[in-house]
């Protein structure tokens, strides 16, 4: 099973081997509402930890992704390009946005891992 | 993806509980906890009021009875519309003009008569509330006196399916058409209810006290053919319908000629030149103005923003977007702004500028979504 951590920014990397999926969570699309358009990074690109890695607009408003994880982006979700509503739809899973080859997998030490990023969201309301 | 949930200190409107329980996420809005959603969202919110009938709290706005010998002449010194001459239940959008020409706020008046004398039912905008009241008490000092209705909720119900429901708790509303108003009895209480609204939809807006809203609401929302909808979707249906937001598409520093509102200034006006401001947009009506508020459809999906600059083909700057989203009812983006008044004209080629690209934009006729409000 693949180990998946989160920020408090509520994204989350699904790690497997040396590549990593990011996205964000089910709490955050929920936040955002309808998801109507996906800017995703390209391919090749190199992200350090923290970079903007997608813009997610909702009806009202932008929001920016930031990678939990520093890698390059070695696929993207182009799915997301005719149906952005699967963010809202299943954020955890065919709502992905990218997939980075890792660079510094000792980033994921610091995040949160399931159990306690569902401890953090429930402090939050 | 921080975000804020609203501090304690904003007002409440008499229908908070009821987003509450409803589930609806709040945000603060002109100093009051508003809804900005239910769980439904917004796509399916500003569908359900095309297709049948949204209800919406609107009771931050400001309501208030301007009374005075001569009230009609008396307004008509702070806005350009021809107010004298509305008849007894007849409403007018008008605009609260600045000595340059600039909105003060755009709001609705409507003509009532109480006790056989004239009075004007006034719905402002809620962030200007305060400023606008301030205003027009002290401009009209001696010659109207302005009651501002505190203790009063202000709902709207809008869609096709509005008359059928309302008329269920008032027959007589079948009676108005579209920018009329009157008292009359609401699920026996007394309201005065207008038709009227800002969704581009046939609908009514019912003014009535504080006190009776809630059961009032709740009794429209066990209707079938009845939604609650938060101000995410009313965004998205008025700019569909090309209306104005006030402090982004209109402010002090827009003439209603540059945002395409010279229809607000009367005929009889315009001859008796006598409104804020009437030099300079007397003389933008007779020769253009440099610039004008338009439409523009953006290729492809990414909604562009307010303050996105807009520029022509060379690059060179037109001017900026001022309302843009997403149109569920068109499923793509659109948008209004500001462009110099030579690349005006609907079909023009222009760029506007998203996260440090450009994206290719078409000046277009608005309403973007033909309005289907009841005439007769």
């Amino acid at each position: 099973m693949a180990d998946r951590k989160y920020t408090e920014d509520h994204e989350w990397v699904e790690v497997d081997g040396e590549t990593g999926v990011i996205g964000i969570s089910d709490y955050a699309q929920e936040q955002l509402g309808d998801v109507v358009f996906v800017e995703l990074p390209d391919v090749g690109k190199v992200l350090d930890q923290r970079d903007e890695a997608a813009v997610i607009e909702s009806v009202k408003a932008a929001a920016e992704v930031y990678t939990p994880v520093s890698g390059e982006v070695i696929e993207v979700n182009e799915e997301l390009n005719n149906d952005p509503s699967l963010v809202n739809s299943d954020a955890h899973g065919e709502g992905w946005f990218a997939k980075l080859q890792l660079t510094d997998p000792t980033e994921l030490d610091a995040l949160m891992d399931e159990a306690t990023y569902k401890t953090f969201v429930e402090s939050l309301s | 993806m921080a975000n804020a949930s609203p501090d304690t200190e904003l007002l409440k409107t008499p229908l908070h509980d009821l987003h509450v329980t409803r589930g609806a996420r709040m945000m603060s809005f002109a100093g009051y906890a508003m809804p900005v959603q239910y769980p439904a969202g917004i796509i399916t919110e500003h569908k359900h009021t095309r297709n049948a009938a949204g209800l919406f709290d609107v009771s931050h706005m400001g309501q208030a009875i301007l009374r005075g010998a001569d009230v009609a002449a008396s307004f008509e010194k702070l806005v350009p519309g021809d107010i004298a001459g509305l008849a007894t239940g007849q409403m007018r959008y008008t605009l609260l003009l600045n000595e340059t020409g600039g909105i003060r706020d755009d709001l609705m008046a409507t003509r009532i008569e109480e006790n056989g004398a004239l009075a004007l039912f006034l719905v402002v905008n809620g962030a200007c509330r305060d400023a606008d009241f301030a205003h027009i008490a002290s401009s009209l000092d001696g010659e109207a006196t302005l009651e501002i209705l505190a203790d009063r909720a202000l709902l709207a119900l809008q869609g096709p399916g509005a008359e059928d429901v309302l008329a269920e708790l008032a027959p007589d509303c079948s009676d108005l058409v579209f920018l009329e108003g009157r008292d009359m009895e609401v699920d026996g209480v007394s309201a005065f209810v207008t038709r009227s609204g800002y969704t581009g939809e046939d609908g009514y807006e019912i003014s009535l006290p504080a006190a009776a809203a809630a059961a009032f609401a709740e009794k429209l929302l066990a209707h079938d053919a009845v939604e609650p909808i938060g101000l995410g979707a009313r965004d998205s249906l008025r700019l569909e319908a090309g209306l104005c937001l006030y402090g982004h598409d209109i402010d002090e520093v827009t003439t209603p000629v540059e945002a395409g509102l010279s229809w607000t200034v009367g005929k009889r006006r315009r001859e008796t030149a006598d409104f804020p401001g009437a030099a300079i947009i007397l003389k933008q009506i007779a020769g253009g103005p440099s610039r004008r508020r338009v439409g523009l459809l953006p290729e492809g999906r990414a909604p562009v923003r307010e303050g996105a600059p807009i520029q022509n083909a060379a690059g060179d700057g037109l001017g900026m977007v001022t309302s843009g989203g997403f149109a569920p009812g068109l499923e793509r983006p659109i948008a209004m702004g500001y462009v110099a008044a030579d690349h005006a004209e609907a079909g023009t080629s222009v760029t506007i500028e998203l996260r440090g690209r450009s994206v290719a934009a078409e000046v277009a006729a608005m309403p973007f979504v033909k309005p289907n409000y009841k005439r007769s």
